[in-house]
């Protein structure tokens, strides 16, 4: 979907856990996350702690759509 | 009698579903799940003697621990050959049998087997390291892909030679051997063969297929993130409860797209996630975990991006093919042109 997306000309960050798979895949953009049930908030750790860290990754894949790139890369986070 | 041993998920280790997809790897004496039918299959030659089970979640968010673990189980067994699988279509077992197998491989030197269906990404990840046989989309071809996993088992375990990706029915690894041809026919004569084929438009088969790499242009940044309209999509089922576009739980063929304009938020017991792949229950309570729409309005609120567009887009990630991800994101685009999205972020899971 990222690619079909990216080839239509839309800058596109996958926010995903499995970063080896959407290398493989050929995202250009990628944010990690940190799970697969639960990619932006821990349900373990506190509601503010859940809300710092998913307002802290979202505008990193914000920023990543902003920043301009000349091959595929996973943003630091 | 040569010994081998067999790595499995929660699933197929008879643990249980995605409820225990996050167990940490144990391994058993003896056969669970499929290692009772390689046991069948390569009777007389090896023994299966231990099974490994790992959750697909633990080893895919836990991947450098859950690798370490099995190593350290595998280091006191003896072992002739390590098997994973088969993984059919389910996207997260392909990926942690390509892992596992690549980690033994490495650290023991033992040959390794896999089977996973070609619609995965663990095919790519991992087919120019290792015999990955072209496994069936469900496990119901568990009969056939365990044979054709045994069948080149076998081969290895007695140190004959390989037949070709073509003959075994395995992902081709890119490694060319010297071989004599049974026809003995030299490359000219077959060159030639070929160009009057060619010629006449009728069907031949080339020696050398180029490898399609399917990359896109990289699509060029954002220039003022402070007045960009940002689209948000997510492959993690977050729908409202009663999924009105009734979006599939696994292999999705269809999506939604939901109004997040305005003050609207997404709480739990008002949208839900529908995806079969994971524990739902964080995303029930709280959706903004996959579709972080509460973090993207505070965002936009501090100026960090210009507007959000008004539906926020939804399909399932799980077993669905590469090419239903493509058909469903092209119906998708015209309605990110027709509001003139400027930029997207996707959720997957």
């Amino acid at each position: 979907m990222v690619k079909e997306i990216e080839k239509a000309g839309f800058p596109i960050v996958q926010m995903c856990n499995l970063v080896p798979v959407a290398k493989t895949v050929g995202s250009n953009r990628i944010v990690p996350t940190i799970s697969i049930p639960y990619p932006l908030g821990d349900p373990d750790t506190s509601k503010e702690d859940q809300w710092k860290l998913r307002c802290h990754r979202t505008k990193v894949a914000l920023e990543a759509l902003a920043t301009d790139i000349t091959e595929q890369t996973v943003f630091r986070v | 009698m040569k010994k081998v041993i067999l790595y499995v998920n929660q699933f197929f280790g008879q643990i249980g579903g995605e409820e225990k997809a996050g167990v940490e790897p144990e391994i058993h004496e003896g056969q669970i799940g499929p290692a009772v039918q390689f046991a069948k299959e390569l009777d007389g030659i090896a023994e299966v003697t231990h099974t490994i089970i790992c959750g697909d979640n633990y080893m895919g968010s836990n991947t450098d621990a859950a690798v370490a673990a099995i190593l350290d189980m595998l280091a006191d067994k003896e072992m002739d050959l390590f098997l994973a699988g088969p993984a059919f279509q389910a996207g997260r077992y392909t990926v942690a049998c390509g892992t596992i197998c690549k980690a033994v491989k490495e650290r023991y030197g033992v040959p390794v087997v896999t089977s996973m269906n070609e619609e995965t990404p663990g095919v790519d990840m991992f087919k120019k390291d290792m015999y990955i046989l072209k496994g069936g989309n469900i496990a119901s071809k568990m009969r056939k892909d365990v044979k054709a996993m045994a069948n080149v088992a076998k081969k290895l375990l007695a140190g004959e030679p390989v037949g070709s990706a073509s003959e075994e029915g395995y992902f081709a690894r890119g490694i060319r051997h010297q071989a004599w041809r049974k026809d003995m026919k030299p490359a000219s004569e077959r060159m030639l063969d070929m160009l009057v084929r060619k010629l006449n438009g009728e069907p031949f088969v080339s020696e050398l297929p180029i490898p399609k790499i399917d990359r896109v242009p990289i699509a060029p940044a954002i220039v003022n993130l402070g007045e960009a309209r940002i689209a948000l999509l997510n492959t993690g089922g977050i729908v409202p409860v009663d999924n009105p576009d009734r979006i599939q739980s696994a292999s999705a063929t269809r999506w939604g797209r939901y109004d997040i304009s305005g003050d609207k938020e997404l709480r739990g017991g008002e949208y839900k996630t529908i995806h079969a792949g994971f524990d739902p229950a964080a995303a029930d309570a709280d959706p903004n975990v996959i579709t972080p729409v509460d973090a993207l309005k505070e965002l936009q609120k501090e100026g960090v991006f210009g507007s959000l567009h008004q539906y926020f887009y939804t399909t399932v990630g799980t077993g669905t093919t590469e090419s239903e991800a493509a058909r469903m994101a092209r119906e998708i685009i015209p309605h990110l042109e027709e509001d003139h999205v400027n930029g997207c972020i996707l959720v997957s899971t």
